[in-house]
């Protein structure tokens, strides 16, 4: 079983939006029709995104941090919005895990936004059909491409290399690796829907300076300066050690 | 969750026309078991089906305006095995063609008796459609509320109260409509019905009460630190991710002022229960026309605001993410 999935690093997200005009600029061009824009640059602007990067600030004033948070589908592996689907539209790949929208057998019921906790499916305004991300399903198979640009578009986009693509049911992928060892975590545990995008956590290199690393703690003196020496006749503690 | 008036009509219209098919054949039962007189077969029972069906075609027709793909619409009875829409969008033809059946029977007097027990009760033919119909009605009521009550996100929805509150709100204001068309057309049944109504109306207060009581102590399951996944008390958004509004912002708020919110939920706690109550009583003495069709007009005015409220009050997990709509 395969299971694509993205793992976000916030640790090295910047929030620069890369990833939702390069995801808006592949699938609005791509065959299954544009995304729609209203107002792009008029008052309210508003429109389909399959990708959205939010902002958050964390703690109070001085000790605050900004988190930048991209959301998208997830690929809940127990995709919750995958059943109550009346027409079968949304459906979630055998293949390869990633949950799609059928366009042409959408009806615009909204029903399965309303079961994704996440909140990550719109209704296009204009074509009236459910949409979300698909993970690029039009471009990471696409063998015209060179193997390396087989990936998601914003995963191309990220100057930070914050998005990591890959199976998760590959033990030894770079994502289920990233998972692992960095403390990869899922968003609304609670719910039981086993998204299968991970997201790694805000990571802090402490550098930990014990008070004995700055003064010798075998310094009889307590003070920082050359130790006293016995005379050279008498064993040193190397001398005695060192066999 | 943003109150759409499709769903509103669709669900309360639907739930008047079952409700007044179920009131029908239970006069019809009542009076094969010779509790009550039996009605006329045409000016009763098939004109009472023709309301009950016009009821449920116009809730299928406000249904249509809620899709965004109307014309696709019959694809949704593809994925009856999962989900409780395409279940609806089965049962509800279903309960438009057992209303239709039921009437026309009635209609062409075509009521043959099929089976009679042992004490003399008979089963007539309009009766066993009646019954099946019946049936159907109640799937319909449970497939409607459960749409709601199936989505564990919804956590004001997801309780048994909800799919009772739906039989009962639905069958209430059936049954006020059955006491008020048999002022004009029954009027020896009038108490007979208006005393269901009031049985129901009255148990539709204790079941609708108990989703309030529940609903107002519902403890949210995520928030916004499980959202995002970042261990900290204060958690403050800057940015949505869009300027303007979005499909997350306009869907999944209802957008009114708190006064209105909580005005409307006293507005449906009068209108549905206490008014209808009174007129029925009042009504029911004389069978008196006017009372018996302002307690109906009231009730349904009253399952408008309490729907809207249904729907308002329903907090979706989605909206941590849009702390500032
Ligand atoms: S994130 Fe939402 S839309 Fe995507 S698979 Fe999970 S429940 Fe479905
Ligand atoms: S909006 Fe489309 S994809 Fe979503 S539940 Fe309705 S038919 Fe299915």
């Amino acid at each position: 079983m395969t299971q694509l999935a993205l793992v976000i690093d916030l640790n090295v997200c910047v929030g620069c939006h890369a990833c939702v005009t390069s995801c808006k600029e592949w699938n609005t061009s791509g065959p299954a029709g544009y995304m729609s824009d209203d107002n792009p640059y008029g008052k309210d602007p508003t429109g389909t995104f399959f990708n959205r990067v939010q902002t958050f600030e964390v703690g109070a004033f001085p000790m605050t941090e900004t988190v930048h948070f991209p959301k998208s589908c997830l690929h809940c592996e127990d995709a919750p919005c995958v059943p109550v689907c009346p027409t079968g539209a949304s459906h979630k790949r055998a293949e390869d895990g990633i949950v799609l929208v059928d366009y042409d057998k959408c009806i615009g019921c909204k029903y399965c936004s309303w079961a994704c906790p996440y909140g990550a499916r719109e209704l296009d305004e204009h074509q009236k059909v459910m949409k979300k991300c698909t993970l690029c399903v039009d471009r990471i198979y696409d063998e015209s491409l060179p193997e390396s640009e087989r990936k998601p578009a914003c995963v191309l986009a990220c100057p930070t290399n914050a998005r990591l693509f890959g199976d998760i049911h590959d033990p030894e992928s770079e994502v289920s690796v990233a998972i692992r060892e960095e403390g990869g975590y899922q968003l609304m545990p609670e719910w039981g829907t086993r998204p299968a995008n991970h997201y790694l956590p805000r990571r802090k290199t402490r550098m930990h300076i014990h008070e004995d690393e700055l003064q010798r703690a075998d310094n009889p003196l307590k003070k920082e300066e050359r130790l006293p020496r016995g005379p050279v006749t008498e064993p040193t503690l190397d001398d005695s050690t060192s066999w | 969750m943003h109150p759409a008036f499709s769903v509103i009509f669709l669900t309360t219209l639907i739930g008047v026309g079952q409700g007044l098919f179920l009131a029908l054949v239970t006069g019809q039962t009542y009076a094969a078991v010779k509790i009550v007189p039996m009605q006329d077969p045409v000016t009763f029972f098939a004109w009472g089906s023709l309301v009950s069906l016009l009821f449920l075609a116009a809730g299928l027709l406000a249904s249509f305006f809620h899709l965004g793909h109307p014309e696709r619409a019959w694809r949704a009875a593809s994925q009856w095995r999962t989900s409780w829409l395409s279940r609806e969008v089965i049962v509800l033809p279903l309960m438009m063609a057992a209303a239709f059946a039921y009437g026309l029977l009635h209609y062409f007097g075509i009521d043959p008796v099929i089976w009679t027990s042992p004490e003399g009760t008979s089963l007539s033919l309009t009766l066993a459609v009646g019954l099946a119909g019946s049936v159907v009605a109640f799937a319909l009521f449970v497939c409607t509320g459960m749409i709601y009550a199936a989505i564990r996100f919804l956590q004001e929805w997801a309780t048994p109260l909800t799919v009772i509150n739906y039989i009962l709100l639905g069958g209430a204001s059936g049954f006020t409509l059955a006491a008020a068309f048999a002022a004009w057309t029954a009027p020896e049944l009038v108490r007979f019905f208006g005393g269901w109504a009031v049985i129901i109306t009255v148990l539709a207060a204790g079941s609708r009460t108990a989703s309030l009581v529940r609903n107002a102590r519902l403890k949210p399951k995520s928030n916004l630190q499980t959202a995002i996944g970042v261990r900290h008390t204060r958690i403050v958004q800057k940015a949505q991710g869009a300027m303007g509004g979005s499909f997350n912002t306009r869907e999944f708020f209802h957008g009114a002022p708190q006064a209105v919110f909580q005005a409307v939920k006293w507005t449906f706690l009068v209108l549905v229960f206490p008014v209808p109550l009174a007129l029925l009583w009042a009504g029911m003495d004389g069978a008196d026309r006017g009372l018996l069709a302002a307690a109906f007009a009231v009730q349904y005015v009253g399952l408008l605001a309490e729907r809207w409220f249904f729907f308002a009050q329903a907090n979706h997990p989605q909206n941590l993410y849009y702390q500032a709509a």
